[in-house]
């Protein structure tokens, strides 16, 4: 907070976005100037926003934050509504609202090795853990999946806090051509390592293959679930997740969880509630004209 | 002052209750506008002549809290608004809403002498009439205490804790009040529908404490950006004032719960209120309804979720309820006007399953018919199963509002705080203060799923006493 607070310079408001870098065809990075979120924010939360007065509420994870500057970061890929909406704004430009931080954040502790199993934007919500679980004295190895080498986000910043960083795409354009869970499978048979935890996060269906991959070897597995949710904060229950046979709800009991425990079938379905919607929401049927209006 | 109203207590039509306009129910559950339009003034001016000044007034005793009703209806006789309001804002600092929502026929107007014979004065539409003047022509800041330089932080934007805010604010406080949402309200803003408590009514009751001095902080979940004990240790606040409310939604524990149409009563009602989805796709949060729509609960939210659910254009909206109507928790009013709304009841009813379809989408529910016991030693009749009556009905969405239990954040981020196993936050009903000093709560988070007018009156107690409080240190600490 304090570069921002001179004479000079009057104070950013709330919620300002200080840097904006478009990463490629859909994947964006926006700062944000959140001084009080920055200054409390751990490994593995999330936040939620609402970029203007009608738009919705949802869930995206914190990606990295500077206590000294005040900000926050967030990646996000422009596919729906409120996604492509958000990139609309520029550098300058006010988020309306901000809530966070949310949820527990990751257990960290001194595992031993752990390997962060990462799916396309999932690696922007695995860097702090890495990073937190690399300061904790672990030996982090990190598998990074994408459709091909255009996708890859944070490949530096992971490969700070990572012994080792593999990579795995789905047209071969780097490293294995194929699913990033062939990486981790490879890592565990061929290689034999010893590995203490993974941490996936990613796609639910690959989150789910990845829990089928360390389940037979016994291997603990956390993954933070990304369910649909409005408020965030407990009170309403869209993002309730079954749990090792218990209904939990991913805001305030998650969002990570066992991955051998969570019923990823169920979370699949549940994420597509709103297909319909979104197509009416993108394409703004009834939405522009002002018959609609109230 | 000209009074035309004829105050005659013999005419035995005299007695008849004046009852407010309403728009009628093939109108209405094609828009989410206020059911209730409000008195005119000659409806209110009737209404009021009613009123027998009673000395030892009843209704007052019935009031949680104890607004000198004889008083404003007489200056509401006399024609003189603004002393009617100054009476009522004595005690409550939001009549526009309260004279809206609050259950008076379980308060006040239970106790109304007339009541006895004939129908009671309607108090609440009466108290509605004098704040929509006020608020119509502005709402007029009372005089401050000037500034006492103590910092009083207050926890949730709802019914109890603007009480305290505003309360604390013309004492002089510097309040700050934080709420967990992108705005202020609490359940009047997310679970109250516009039909029955209109956002401006809301807003401009909220602006009217702002203006009092409050310094509005949304987007804030204390128990995560601050705790309760940063705010007394580093944030500069003397006192603390908890106000989070009951906003978890409880579930049935039955199969298919969880399946793609499957609604908590709050949720649906977050998406429509709060976030506007009635006016989707102008406002971007989805509601997906479909033709058939059953609510589960007999209480004032199921009834707020199957009228929105009517509103939002679906062909059949029903009420499953495992009671009887006799014992629907739900006010008399809201039944009658969702009646009118064609909403459907079925009585002594429990889920038991609900079944999807191929996609995981609710396609049916399976309900089994109960009968009541005798009463048992409380009194209450027992809802039982009676066995091999499982029926299925046909529906697209279900909506459960079967109850919230409260917020467990702040409870599980502060040492020391004292709660029910329940997870209400323990406090002495006396004074509002919790297990923690300089600690105070009210309002649903202290009581269990209550009233607003309740949540209110808890926290005017609070306020008192986090004043009581404050002056007593500054006493002792020179």
């Amino acid at each position: 907070m304090m570069m921002f607070e001179n004479k000079e310079q009057p104070p950013l408001e709330l919620f300002t976005i200080v840097q904006k870098e478009k990463l490629n065809a859909t994947t964006t990075k926006l700062v944000i100037y959140a001084p009080d979120i920055a200054a409390k924010v751990q490994a593995g939360q999330f936040l939620i926003i609402k970029n203007h007065e009608t738009s919705e509420r949802f869930p995206l994870t914190f990606s990295d934050w500077n206590k000294k500057d005040g900000t926050i970061t967030i990646f996000f890929r422009e596919t729906g509504f409120s996604t492509i909406d958000l990139g609309q704004l520029e550098v300058g430009d006010k988020i309306q609202n901000i809530a966070g931080p949310l949820g527990n954040p990751s257990e960290i502790h001194k595992y031993g090795t752990a390997v962060m199993v990462c799916g396309g934007l999932g690696t922007a919500a695995a860097y702090p853990i890495a990073r937190a679980l690399k300061e904790a004295g672990n030996k982090v190895i990190t598998l990074l999946g994408a459709r091909d080498e255009t996708f890859f986000i944070l490949e530096k910043e992971m490969a700070t806090v990572s012994t080792e960083v593999l990579y795995s795409t789905d047209d071969g354009s780097k490293g294995k051509k194929g699913n990033v869970t062939e990486l981790l499978k490879e890592l565990i048979v061929d290689k034999k390592e010893q590995i203490d935890i993974v941490f996936v996060i990613g796609p639910s269906v690959m989150m789910m293959v990845t829990s089928e991959v360390t389940r037979p070897f016994g291997i603990k597995t956390i993954s933070s679930l990304n369910a649909i949710m409005v408020d965030g904060m407990g009170m309403c229950g869209a993002c309730r997740v079954t749990v090792d046979g218990q209904t939990k709800f991913a805001c305030v009991d998650g969002p990570e969880f066992d991955a051998h425990k969570a019923d990823f079938k169920e979370l699949m379905q549940r994420l597509k509630s709103y297909i319909s919607e979104e197509q009416q929401a993108l394409h703004g049927e009834g939405g522009n004209c002002q018959c609609h209006n109230q | 002052m000209s009074q035309s109203v004829n105050k005659n207590h013999q005419d035995k039509t005299f007695f008849k209750v004046v009852d407010a306009p309403k728009q009628e129910p093939h109108v209405r559950i094609n828009n989410f506008k206020e059911v209730v339009l409000g008195y005119t003034e000659e409806h209110a001016l009737v209404e009021a002549s009613k009123c027998l000044h009673c000395l030892n007034a009843q209704c007052v005793k019935g009031c949680p809290v104890g607004i000198d009703i004889p008083e404003f209806i007489k200056h509401l006789y006399h024609k003189d608004y603004d002393a009617a309001i100054a009476i009522i804002k004595e005690k409550n600092s939001l009549p526009a809403i309260c004279g809206r929502v609050c259950p008076q026929e379980e308060q006040c107007q239970k106790f109304c002498i007339l009541g006895q014979k004939d129908a009671p004065v309607s108090i609440g539409r009466l108290e509605r009439y004098v704040a929509d003047i006020e608020q119509e022509k502005g709402i007029k800041i009372p005089q401050i205490a000037p500034p006492n330089g103590k910092k009083v932080a207050v926890i949730g934007a709802g019914p109890a804790g603007l009480t305290v805010a505003a309360d604390l604010a013309k004492l002089g406080y510097f309040v700050e009040l934080f709420e967990a949402l992108h705005t202020e309200g609490g359940v009047l803003v997310y679970g109250i529908p516009e039909f029955r408590l209109p956002k401006s009514i809301v807003k401009a009751e909220v602006d009217y404490i702002e203006k009092l001095g409050v310094k509005l902080t949304p987007n804030t979940l204390i128990g995560r950006l601050f705790t309760i004990d940063e705010l007394l240790s580093k944030k500069g606040f003397e006192a603390v004032f908890i106000g989070t409310g009951a906003g978890l939604p409880k579930f049935l524990n039955i199969p298919g719960e969880n399946l793609n149409g499957v609604y908590s009563a709050n949720e649906f009602l977050i998406r429509v209120n709060l976030m506007k989805a009635y006016n989707f796709p102008k406002y971007k949060t989805p509601l997906g309804i479909g033709k058939k729509v059953v609510v589960i609960g007999g209480g004032n939210v199921a009834l707020d979720s199957a009228r929105s659910a009517k509103r939002l254009g679906t062909e059949k909206v029903y009420i499953l309820y495992r009671r009887d109507k006799n014992e629907m928790p739900a006010r008399e009013e809201e039944i009658l006007n969702a009646e009118e709304e064609d909403i459907e009841f079925k009585f002594l009813a429990a889920p038991t399953k609900i079944i999807g379809d191929e996609q995981g989408h609710v396609k049916a529910l399976e309900y089994i018919n109960m009968e009541l016991s005798q009463p048992d030693t409380s009194g209450r009749r027992k809802p039982i199963p009676i066995k091999n009556s499982e029926t299925t009905m046909d529906v697209d969405t279900v909506i459960i509002a079967i109850g919230r239990t409260p917020n467990p954040i702040i409870q599980s981020t502060t040492k020391g705080l004292e709660t029910t196993t329940g997870g209400i936050i323990v406090i002495d009903k006396k004074t509002g203060q919790t297990s923690l000093n300089a600690v105070y709560a009210g309002g649903d988070i202290a009581t269990g799923e209550a009233t607003v007018i309740s949540a209110m009156a808890s926290g005017k107690i609070a306020a008192q006493n986090i004043h009581q409080y404050l002056t007593n240190n500054s006493n002792n600490t020179p």
